[in-house]
């Protein structure tokens, strides 16, 4: 347990400081759905209608921003052959990166986007479940990006590999994300089923991803 | 505690690098592994940290508990020194004792190599030599009864390879073992050397 929070601690310092990478997914994040409105044009019906997708489409993005360090950092520095010598069992050691890399990528969004909803003309009623729906779903595109990240941890410039091996995976979150946060604005679709689902694959990528990623570690490492 | 290895064979991207290898140290026992450039040298330490999978052969460490793998009792010290550098000299060894689960403090850790004064710098801004030392401070700041040492001495100065030294004749009075690649001497006199690689 001392172990894990040590890790924990150190990941979530280390990703704070100058140079790492939690103000950085969310500055991309600003900066993508600020520049969708002057892309777009002064339509707010269309606006509110497609504000969902911009905002889930940013959040995606920027979370898979900084997961190409989550892995290869410690590679380079030898840390990561330390850690695989420690007791803790690897699946624990890429379960814990993961949630600090949740905490410091993921969490931003969540909390930036409400701000982010008035430029695009959602309703202040809607953006607290809009923010729900990415709170329920970014779980899913770190677990997820996990496995890409162990995948790509050997190679030089893994960051695109990354993002062509991650993001088709993710598109079930994105359908059920957009889905439950426009049901969320227009009042005759059902909210219950699409967030249910988006948080079912959360839990199911939470379970599922340790496993996948410390499976790809261990080969990749050999 | 004694380590035995035998008829160990590793391959490499299909290439063999050694083949048929044995060798015991016990309690108290310093092996220095020497051989030509590529000889297998950094890989042999890896092989018993558990880094690298075995083609052939077994690695035991009789008197530990059967179950647990050589290198959760073991300390690595890589070419790498696997030190963050926004994090302050404290931090860094703070965060391995915490994960290696140790128990000494980590200030008189650091005042045994010479860190005591740079404790709250990030580490950043260490030299190569700093940053070694600190890499050092781990293996006496938790214990583990087994040391693999890759190229110790590189990037020290006299003064913190004959502190390493010491370090490495009080691990071995206290009946640790040390094994250490090396292309010179690293202050072992009396350890057996294995020669790796065609004479």
């Amino acid at each position: 347990m001392n172990a894990m929070t040590s890790l924990l601690l150190r990941d979530v310092r280390i990703a704070v400081r100058v140079g790492g990478g939690a103000l950085m997914g969310a500055l991309f994040f600003l900066i993508v759905v600020t520049m969708m409105p002057f892309a777009i044009g002064p339509d707010l019906k269309l606006l509110a209608r497609i504000g969902p997708a911009i905002l889930w489409l940013g959040a995606l993005l920027a979370s898979l921003l900084a997961l190409d360090r989550l892995f290869a950092a410690d590679y380079e520095d030898g840390s990561l052959d330390l850690l695989m010598m420690g007791t803790t069992p690897l699946e624990l050691i890429v379960a814990v990166k993961a949630i600090a890399h949740w905490l410091t990528t993921c969490l931003p969004l969540v909390v930036i986007a409400p701000v982010l909803g008035l430029l695009l003309n959602i309703e202040l009623r809607a953006m607290g479940a809009v923010a729900l729906t990415l709170l329920a779903g970014t779980p899913a595109l770190t677990f997820i990006g996990l496995i890409g990240a162990a995948l790509s941890v050997t190679l030089r410039r893994g960051g695109l590999l990354l993002a062509v091996l991650v993001l088709p995976l993710t598109v079930p979150v994105l359908i059920f994300g957009v889905a439950a946060a426009n049901a969320a604005i227009v009042e005759d679709q059902p909210f219950g089923p699409p967030f249910t689902i988006l948080c079912a694959l959360s839990l199911g990528a939470l379970v599922l991803g340790p496993f996948a990623a410390a499976a790809a570690l261990r080969h990749g490492l050999e | 505690m004694q380590l035995r290895a035998e008829h160990l064979g590793c391959n490499r991207g299909g290439r063999e690098v050694f083949a048929g290898l044995g060798f015991a140290v016990g309690a108290g026992e310093a092996l220095m592994v020497t051989g030509r450039n590529g000889a297998g040298k950094s890989t042999l330490l890896r092989l018993i940290a558990g880094l690298v999978r075995l083609s052939a052969g077994r690695i035991k460490l009789s008197g530990a508990d059967a179950d647990t793998p050589i290198g959760e009792l073991a300390h690595y010290l890589g070419h790498q020194d696997a030190v963050k550098g926004s994090l302050t000299v404290t931090e860094n060894l703070t965060f391995w004792t915490g994960f290696l689960g140790g128990g000494k403090p980590a200030a008189a850790a650091l005042d045994a190599v010479g860190l005591g004064a740079l404790a709250s710098l990030p580490a950043a801004y260490l030299s190569a030599g700093q940053r070694r030392r600190l890499s050092i401070a781990r293996l006496i700041a938790v214990v583990r009864p087994l040391w693999l040492l890759d190229e110790p001495t590189s990037a020290l100065d006299a003064a913190a390879q004959a502190q390493l030294a010491g370090m490495m004749q009080a691990h071995l009075a206290g009946g640790g073992l040390i094994v250490a690649a090396a292309h010179g001497p690293i202050g072992l006199e009396r350890a057996r050397e294995l020669k790796l690689g065609p004479p």
